[in-house]
């Protein structure tokens, strides 16, 4: 369902369908899509908006609110010079998320920052390892329910 | 590919057997490395079958630091991300501030600002060339330049008291009123520069052994590195005339006079020529930032954001109110998020912040160039020597502590 206020934005009538919520402030635009039809849209928005860099894939843990997390991505478009957010709500046990390496290559490092410090699983990731912390590292960092002191060295 | 080498060329194409191959780890404490980073290297004898990066040595958790500081707090860690561009990490994390904040920042304190943020890029610039030249075995060339560094090195001290981790751009402006006599010694430095840039070319551009070592090494094509998320010299040497500067125009970029060089050759030559070119550019805008620099406060008319004057504290109450407030409990950010880029000496820099409202951002990521930048080593070093690994290595200039932060 495309909210009101954002018809005028072609990237964002491209994939209504999927879009749960959005807004636009300070100059970007956020839309927030379903979990399951990410890849979909990511390669939607990169064939026909020339969305061709993905420039960060990140997390945001609200935790207690329950879905807990936000992954989101920011895609740049040079030929349009623009910018756009799209967010992912998960959430429960064991959250997980589909992985959009197939639509960018550069995925595969981001998304491994989200599995190692959030502990969001990435399905269908070609090479899902921690990246930052040691393998044998328990617990993800930047959850907000880890300590900031006094963890196990 | 020079011809003695192409006439082995099908020997070396032949699939390796198995017991040919060798596994090699390059760091994570080699010298080309720059930094801790580890490259795994499956060999067959001096060819190159795959290269796989591995980083995470330097990861220091600043992400999460970040969210328990207060937004004054939080510049000094940025210093810490790219040690070598400390002050385009200020720049950006106070322009994601300041687009949070809503607040406008006076016209003289954003020209000191960009002149700042280029006599970084030339700093930065000057210490790739120095280690890369030095990685393929031009020594003098690093002492060269170490030599000018010391001169902007000496100018960030003038201005912060610092060196390296000067936190001198901050949210609301500058952390101090500029120097007296700046002026003089950044345009004697800038007088100067020029005809240094030309000495060290003098050395390596028509150098046979340097041309040998790079011309026609590193090739990657564009599509695979915007599929990458490479940006900055590496795409401009490949004929992308991206540059967040011209194109994405922050603070007041647009006021400034300058080109932004490409070259399509896009190998390790190339995007060396580049960076020479973009120091000359650099030097071009501090020319006009200093020659040009309006008249104005150094500072936003903001005092809950901007700490107060020393002497004023001491005879004013409200700064006293306000120098406490800022310090003990900081200032509040209106709830929401930005993800504001900049070009950092590497290229595309961004920081993304998410504010709930508070006095501590609830979020803070970081994304440095080098972390896109490195993911094209496993494509770039797949069929090489391992010899032209190192320069090409080189020629992507990352910095590890804004890969692993």
């Amino acid at each position: 369902m495309l909210p009101e206020s954002l018809s005028e934005y072609p990237a964002a009538v491209l994939v209504a369908d999927a879009i749960t919520a959005g807004k636009y402030d300070r100059g970007e635009l956020t839309l927030e899509i379903e979990p399951s039809r990410i890849v979909e849209v990511c390669g939607k928005l990169k064939r026909e908006m020339d969305f061709i860099r993905l420039s960060t894939v990140t997390a945001v843990d609200r935790y207690p609110i329950e879905p807990r997390f936000e992954v989101v991505y920011h895609l740049h478009s040079l030929s349009r010079n623009d910018r756009i957010r799209l967010k992912v709500r998960v959430g429960g046990p064991k959250p997980s998320v589909d992985s959009v390496t197939s639509v960018w290559r550069s995925a595969n490092w981001y998304e491994r920052e989200v599995f190692d410090l959030f502990g969001i699983h990435i399905n269908n990731h070609p090479d899902l390892r921690r990246i930052m912390m040691p393998d044998h590292w328990e617990g993800h960092p930047l959850r907000k329910d880890y300590p900031i002191t006094g963890a196990r060295v | 590919m020079p011809p003695e080498i192409e006439e082995l060329a099908p020997a070396l194409a032949a699939e390796p057997t198995k017991a040919r191959r060798m596994v090699l780890n390059m760091g994570p404490q080699h010298p080309s490395t720059h930094g801790v980073l580890r490259v795994e290297i499956e060999l067959d004898g001096e060819n190159i079958i795959s290269a796989q990066p591995d980083i995470g040595y330097l990861h220091t958790g600043i992400e999460k630091e970040f969210e328990v500081k207060t937004y004054q707090q939080g510049v000094t860690l940025t210093d810490r991300l790219d040690y070598l561009a400390n002050l385009s990490n200020n720049f950006c994390y106070s322009l994601a501030v300041e687009r949070l904040l809503g607040l406008e920042i006076p016209r003289s304190a954003q020209w000191i600002r960009v002149m700042l943020v280029e006599l970084t890029r030339i700093q930065s610039h000057l210490v790739w060339l120095g280690t890369h030249a030095l990685d393929i075995g031009g020594m003098s060339v690093f002492l060269y330049c170490m030599r000018e560094r010391e001169d902007i090195l000496r100018i960030f001290e003038m201005f912060s008291g610092q060196r390296m981790m000067t936190s001198y751009i901050r949210p609301g402006g500058l952390a101090l009123e500029p120097p007296r006599g700046w002026a003089d010694r950044v345009i004697k430095f800038i007088n100067g520069f020029p005809s240094k840039i030309d000495e060290y070319e003098s050395l390596l551009t028509e150098n046979r052994i340097w041309i040998g070592r790079t011309k026609g090494v590193g090739f990657i094509s564009l599509e695979d590195m915007l599929d990458l998320g490479v940006t900055g010299p590496m795409i401009r040497a490949a004929g992308m005339k991206w540059d967040n500067r011209k194109d994405n125009p922050h603070s007041c970029y647009g006021e400034f006079d300058f080109e932004v060089p490409t070259r399509t050759e896009n190998d390790v030559y190339a995007r060396y020529l580049v960076r020479i070119e973009e120091m000359r550019q650099s030097a071009r805008i501090v020319r006009q930032a200093v020659e040009g620099m309006p008249s104005g406060s150094w500072h936003a008319d903001a005092p809950h954001v901007v700490l107060p004057d020393r002497e004023k504290m001491k005879t004013q109450m409200e700064s006293l109110i306000y120098h406490f407030k800022i310090v003990t409990e900081g200032y509040r950010v209106p709830e929401g998020e930005v993800y504001q880029v900049v070009e950092s000496p590497r290229g595309e820099l961004g920081y993304y912040i998410v504010s709930d409202g508070t006095s501590k951002p609830y979020r803070v990521h970081v994304h440095g160039p080098s972390f896109g930048n490195l993911q094209a080593i496993p494509v770039i070093g797949k069929g090489q020597m391992i010899s032209d690994l190192i320069a090409s290595m080189g020629s992507m200039d990352f910095v590890l502590g804004d890969t692993d932060r």
